[in-house]
C-alpha cells in the first residue's frame, strides 16, 4: 500500500524474563485515527516507544513512513510527533521558551520557529499565557501546550499515549475535538487509551491489547460483530408477553440471540437495528409494547465481554 | 533518506546523521539554566567572597614584605594568613562543590520533570543530550572560574601597582586550565550519579560522599594501606623510600591530590619534585631558583593528563549507562 504510514509485523519486546509485547501485527493508513486499547501493562506504551525508536525491539519489524525507527531514528523522529503519557515541561521556563528549545532541537531556524510558536500557541488558546512560567499551568493547559509543541515540526504522524488521562471532562472533550481537527488536516494519529468511550468517539480503527498481544482489531462495528456476535442490542418492554412473542422475535433474520431479562423485558442481540421488526413482532404476538430501545455497540461492552471471554478461556 | 531500506544490507551498523545534532541547543539551554539558577548564584557569591577576602589578605602581606619577588602575582593566589587559607586552598574544595551542584540532577531531573521522553522524541541522539549537559556544566564552570581569575588579577594590578609578567600570565592560565579540568572530574562523577540514581537527592549525597572521602579520608587511608602493603621490616633507606613512594602513588588516585600538586608545581616555580628529594638530585641545583615554565609544565603534565583521563573514563561509563537506560519511568 502506498499510503501505509505505520506497519508492524511480528513485533516482540522482552525486558529480561518479562515479555511486554508478544508478536503483534497492525498497520495504520494515511489520515486514520488508530486506537491502541487495553488495560495498563498490556504493552501499549512499549509498542509506542518501539515505533519511535526509543526502545529497540527484541524481534519483528517496524516501519514508520517506510523507515526503520531503530536504524533511521532521526528521520522518523523529525516526522513523527510524540505526546507521552505524562507530559512534562521545564517548569521554570515560560511556554514560549519551552517551545523555543524544542524548535532548536528540531533545527527550525529562529525566525521560522518564532512564527510557528506564535501560531501554535494561538491555535491552542494559550497566546495570552505564552510568557508565563509553565509551573502555573493546569494539566489541560500543559496538554494543549504539548500539542502546540507537536505542531512545531509539522508532523505527518502524531502518536499520543493516554492523551486524555487525568483531564477533567471539559478539557477531555476539548482535547478530543483537537484530535479530530488534526485528523481533518490529514495527520495520521495513533493513540493509546484505556478510556473506552473516548477512543470510540475518535478512532477509525481500534486494536485490543491484552498481555502483549492484539486480540482483535478493526472498526468499532467490526469488533462488535466479532465479539458481541451482533453488535446491536434491542431492549423491548412488553407486558403480557408469551412464548409466541419469543419465537417471533427469534424468527427475525438479523437476530442472533434473545434473552428474557425480568418479567417483561426482552433483550435482542442483532447484527442490525431491528427495532421496527421487533415492534411488529410484539404487536403480532398480542403483546402490550411499552418501550423499545436500541443500544449502539459500545466499546465498554466489547471490552468487558472480550476480556470476560479471554479470562474464562485462560482459566 | 526517504528510500525504505528493503535490502538487508541497508541495516548496517552505521547510524544515520551526526550524533551531535542538537547538542548546541542543549548546551545553550542548560547554560542559561545554570547561570540563572539560585543555587549557582549562591555558589558564585561564595567564591567571590573567598576570592576578595583571600586576595585582600594576600595584598596586605605582600605590601609588608620587600618587593623583589619576580612571581608576585602568583603569591596573590597562594599567600595564606592564619586563620584564612590561600585562595588555591579554597578552590580545591569549592570547585568540586560547584561541579557537583551543576550536574547532580542533570539526567534524573529530566526524568522527574518528565521532560526526558519528550526531548528524546525530538530528532536528536542521546549522545547530544548527555554531551550537551556535560559541556554546559564545563562551560559554566569555566566561565565562573575565568571571571574570578580576571577579578583577582585586576585587584592585583590595582593593589600592587605593577602588571603581571608574561610568564606569570602563562602560569596562571595553566592554573586556570587545571582548575577547570579538576572540576571536569567532579562534573563527570555527578553526571554519572545523576544517571545511576533516579532521585536527585541521592545523587547529590553520593557525589558529596565521594568528595568528602577524597578530601578527608583518602590521604589517611593511603598511609595506612602503604604501611600494610609494604611494611618497613628492615630499617634500610630503600624500604622507607619505597613505602613513601607507594603512599604517594596511592594518594594520587585522589583528584584533590592531583590538583593540589599541579597547583604547587605551577604557582611555586621553584618546585622541582613532589616526592622526597635526595641530595643526589640536588647536585648542581641552585636552591630556590625557579624552574623555567617548560620544566614546570613537564612536572605537572602527568597530573593534568590524569585529571583529563579520569574525566573521560567517568564520562564514558555515564555514556554507556545512559545509552542502555530505558526511557519509561
Amino acid at each position: 500500500m502506498a499510503d501505509t504510514m505505520i506497519e508492524v509485523k511480528g513485533l516482540v519486546k522482552q525486558y529480561g524474563p518479562v515479555t511486554a509485547v508478544n508478536g503483534i501485527d497492525f498497520s495504520v493508513g494515511k489520515g486514520e485515527v488508530f486506537g491502541l486499547l487495553g488495560p495498563n501493562g498490556s504493552g501499549k506504551t512499549t509498542t509506542i516507544l518501539m515505533l519511535l525508536g526509543l526502545t529497540e525491539p527484541t524481534a519483528g519489524e517496524v516501519r514508520v513512513l517506510g523507515l526503520d525507527p531503530a536504524r533511521k531514528p532521526l528521520s522518523v523522529k523529525a516526522r513523527v510527533g510524540y505526546l507521552p503519557d505524562q507530559v512534562g515541561f521545564y517548569d521554570g521556563l515560560t511556554a514560549r521558551e519551552n517551545l523555543a528549545y524544542i524548535a532548536r532541537l528540531n533545527g527550525v531556524p529562529r525566525a521560522e520557529a518564532s512564527k510557528r510558536i506564535d501560531a501554535g500557541l494561538e491555535r491552542m488558546g494559550l497566546a495570552d499565557v505564552a510568557d508565563k512560567p509553565v509551573k502555573t499551568f493546569s494539566r489541560g493547559m500543559r496538554q494543549r501546550l504539548a500539542v502546540a509543541e507537536l505542531l512545531l515540526k509539522r508532523p505527518q504522524i502524531i502518536i499520543m499515549d493516554e492523551p486524555t488521562l487525568g483531564l477533567d471532562p471539559d478539557a477531555a472533550r476539548l482535547f478530543i475535538r483537537i484530535i479530530r481537527e488534526l485528523r481533518d488536516e490529514g495527520i495520521t494519529i495513533l493513540l493509546s487509551s484505556h478510556l473506552l468511550h473516548q477512543v470510540q468517539e475518535v478512532c477509525d480503527r481500534v486494536a485490543l491489547f491484552h498481555r502483549g498481544r492484539i486480540l482483535a482489531q478493526g472498526t468499532v462495528e467490526e469488533l462488535a460483530r466479532q465479539v458481541l456476535h451482533g453488535g446491536y442490542q434491542v431492549v423491548l418492554h412488553v407486558e403480557n408477553g408469551s412464548a409466541e412473542l419469543e419465537s417471533r422475535l427469534r424468527d427475525i433474520p438479523q437476530v442472533v440471540q434473545v434473552r428474557h431479562d425480568g418479567p417483561s423485558q426482552y433483550v435482542l442481540e442483532a447484527t442490525a437495528d431491528v427495532r421496527s421488526e421487533a415492534a411488529k413482532a410484539a404487536v403480532m404476538a398480542g403483546g402490550n409494547l411499552k418501550a423499545l430501545n436500541v443500544e449502539v455497540p459500545d466499546l465498554d461492552e466489547i471490552y468487558a465481554r472480550y476480556f470476560e471471554g479471554v479470562d474464562h478461556a485462560a482459566a | 533518506m526517504q528510500r525504505p531500506n528493503t535490502m538487508p544490507a541497508a541495516r548496517g551498523r552505521a547510524r544515520e546523521g551526526s550524533p551531535w545534532t542538537g547538542m548546541w541547543a542543549v548546551v545553550a539551554k542548560d547554560m542559561a539554566d545554570h547561570l540563572s539558577s539560585a543555587r549557582m548564584l549562591i555558589l558564585e557569591l561564595l567564591i567571590l567572597a573567598t576570592a576578595v577576602g583571600t586576595v585582600y589578605v594576600a595584598l596586605q602581606n605582600l605590601r609588608q614584605s620587600p618587593g623583589n619577588d619576580p612571581f608576585i602575582f602568583l603569591r596573590l593566589f597562594t599567600t595564606a594568613q592564619e586563620p584564612l587559607p590561600a585562595f588555591v586552598g579554597f578552590l580545591s574544595f569549592l570547585v568540586p562543590l560547584v561541579a557537583i551542584t551543576l550536574a547532580f540532577d542533570a539526567v534524573n531531573g529530566e526524568f522527574s520533570q518528565r521532560t526526558l521522553s519528550r526531548v528524546l522524541s525530538q530528532p536528536i541522539y542521546r549522545d547530544a543530550l548527555l554531551a550537551g549537559k556535560f559541556l554546559a556544566g564545563l562551560f559554566t564552570l569555566a566561565l565562573v572560574l575565568a571571571a574570578i581569575w580576571l577579578l583577582i588579577i585586576g585587584l592585583g594590578i590595582l593593589g600592587l601597582g605593577v602588571p603581571p609578567s608574561g610568564e606569570e600570565v602563562a602560569r596562571l592560565l595553566l592554573f586556570l586550565l587545571v582548575s577547570i579540568f579538576y572540576g571536569g572530574v567532579w562534573l563527570a562523577l555527578a553526571l554519572l550519579f545523576s544517571i545511576v540514581f533516579r532521585q536527585s537527592a541521592t545523587a547529590a549525597l553520593a557525589s558529596i560522599a565521594v568528595w568528602l572521602f577524597f578530601m578527608v579520608f583518602w590521604s589517611i587511608l593511603a598511609g595506612l594501606l602503604a604501611r600494610a602493603i609494604m611494611p618497613v621490616d628492615s630499617p634500610t633507606v630503600q624500604a622507607v623510600l619505597d613505602q613513601v613512594a607507594l603512599t604517594q602513588a596511592l594518594e594520587r588516585i585522589s583528584p584533590n591530590t592531583l590538583f593540589v600538586e599541579a597547583t604547587i608545581g605551577l604557582l611555586y616555580p621553584s618546585t622541582r619534585s613532589f616526592g622526597l628529594v635526595l641530595p643526589v638530585q640536588l647536585q648542581r641545583a641552585v636552591l630556590g631558583a625557579p624552574l623555567p615554565l617548560g620544566e614546570s609544565v613537564m612536572l605537572i603534565w602527568p597530573h593534568l593528563t590524569g585529571l583529563i583521563a579520569a574525566t573521560i573514563v567517568l564520562f564514558a561509563v555515564a555514556y554507556v549507562l545512559f545509552q542502555r537506560q530505558e526511557i519509561r519511568a
